[in-house]
């Protein structure tokens, strides 16, 4: 079953990318285009580069979890989005951006602290720490804003106080991610930002080699590192992208989730008569929003056969989650929030090697903050025209910079 | 296809394999009745022959799984007796 190799569309404009979502619940509509022609897209992104696009839910998969699809960003053909972004990640190696073993060695230490009986065990905190910002927006006037008073708030503490931030230091903490996280930040913007969030992490590793506490950082600090089986500035990367990734896509699915289901209440009414459904919910909004629709970017080492075609050794691709998520192939209907979906498959966290450390956490984050959110503020609506919202289109993960909101 | 189930009447066996295994804990998601993590987050087989009434689960976790680290197969017939 020989399918046209993707130089059958080498003689085609490439196709500008990165693109802005026209409705932010659903992926651009470029992709379903993309998905109709056969074999993978050429796309040139801002640093003239001119990755494969990948749309269809299978050549997604495939691709993602090939042993010839690499994560270093050191290769000169990696398709990072923004300069900042690929210096940064060449520079620091976090290990999303590492391969095997390099990134199986560091991935392993962090396994242990986000099983499924590690994170239900955290579900209690998660609830307080949701109710007391959910307090916090209603002592509120309307409109207020969802992302920075709720969201945000959730999902720093809620990261932070998982790998041992002191409560003190989270404004400044939710101050410099804000500035690592954007595309449109230049290099010596991400870096400036990114050292002062390492100076807070070096110091918390000294103050947690002399005083351990029931955290991450301190039990990384007093077991790889101090086993040598990791280096400082190796360390200080891995929990410099697990505090940031760990934070900025629940921060940003929260209030588009909220959202979703506003605009969509046939789909709120059965989980009002059915909460035993929030845990698919979940699944389902995280497929229908893929906020992380371009965050898998990968050079192939070797040809990579695909059912659409082959990804030629040495080409970058970039596998679009979104786009995965929303072939009707896989999904029908791919438009529509439909929380009775009973296929589980979707790649809203990736797929492969790489498929987020975090997810499980993840999930239970966003089940509690939007279940606490619905309870606490019954009469939650937005406060703005939808199409006035501005996105966070110069970030990485998608999302909305604000959300008024009114009750 | 994993997704297809190889037929009601065949028994299957699973094997997980530690060193492929990336911790992401599906498995334990679609087939808690199945598999388990260690205190390092990597797969436990809790146990290989899958229980009819288990088999959808099974499925689902090979399909799950992101690494490849789950490999589920028919049961060899039993050899013919004396």
């Amino acid at each position: 079953m020989t399918q046209p190799a993707p130089d059958a569309h080498a003689s085609d404009t490439p196709v500008a990318f990165p693109q802005a979502r026209s409705c932010p619940f659903s992926p651009p509509e470029s992709y379903a285009r993309m998905r109709e022609r056969p074999g993978p897209t050429r796309a040139v992104i801002p640093s003239g580069k001119e990755p494969w696009l990948l749309t269809g839910f299978t050549d997604v998969r495939t691709a993602l979890s090939h042993p010839a699809s690499s994560s270093d960003a050191r290769h000169p053909a990696f398709p990072a989005l923004g300069d900042g972004e690929q210096q940064v990640a060449a520079e620091l190696r976090p290990f999303i951006r590492m391969d095997p073993p390099d990134h199986t060695r560091v991935r392993r230490m962090l396994v242990g602290e986000f099983t499924v009986r590690r994170v239900r065990e955290m579900r209690p905190a998660i609830e307080a720490i949701c109710r007391e910002q959910a307090e916090h927006l209603l002592s509120l006037p309307t409109p207020a804003d969802l992302v920075s008073e709720y969201a945000n708030r959730v999902s720093t503490t809620v990261i932070c106080r998982l790998l041992g931030v002191p409560m003190e230091d989270l404004e400044f903490f939710r101050r410099i991610t804000s500035v690592a996280g954007a595309r449109n930040s230049t290099a010596q913007e991400v870096g400036a930002a990114l050292g002062e969030l390492f100076a807070l992490i070096d110091r918390l590793i000294d103050e947690k080699a002399e005083d351990p506490g029931d955290d991450l950082i301190s039990r990384l600090v007093n077991g790889p590192l101090a086993r040598e089986e990791i280096t400082r500035h190796s360390l200080l990367s891995q929990i410099g992208i697990t505090l940031n990734a760990g934070h900025e896509t629940t921060r940003n699915m929260i209030p588009l989730a909220a959202l979703d289901l506003l605009r969509n209440p046939d789909q709120m009414d059965l989980l009002r008569d059915d909460p035993g459904l929030w845990p698919a919910a979940v699944d389902e909004l995280l497929r229908h929003l893929s906020v992380a629709d371009v965050i898998t970017l990968r050079v192939a080492t070797e040809d990579i056969p695909l059912e659409s075609g082959t990804i030629p050794a040495g080409d970058g691709y970039i596998a679009l989650l979104g786009a995965a998520n929303h072939d009707p192939e896989a999904f029908p209907d791919p438009e529509r929030l439909d929380l009775t979906r009973t296929q589980r498959n979707h790649v809203a966290f990736g797929y492969g090697v790489h498929q987020c450390v975090g997810q499980n956490l993840g999930r239970l984050e966003l089940e509690v903050a939007l279940r606490v959110l619905f309870e606490r503020v019954p009469g939650l609506r937005l406060a703005a025209p939808l199409e006035e919202l501005p996105q966070r289109s110069a970030s990485t993960i998608f999302g909305l910079d604000e959300v008024p909101v009114a009750w | 296809m994993v997704r297809d189930d190889p037929g009601g009447d065949t028994s299957l066996r699973l094997s997980a394999d530690h060193d492929v295994c990336a911790g992401a804990g599906q498995c334990v998601r679609a087939a808690p009745d199945l598999f388990d993590q260690d205190d390092d987050g990597l797969v436990l087989l809790l146990t290989s022959d899958v229980p009819p009434g288990s088999r959808a689960h099974a499925l689902d976790a090979v399909d799950l799984c992101p690494s490849g680290a789950i490999a589920i197969r028919s049961r060899p017939p039993a050899p013919p007796g004396p």
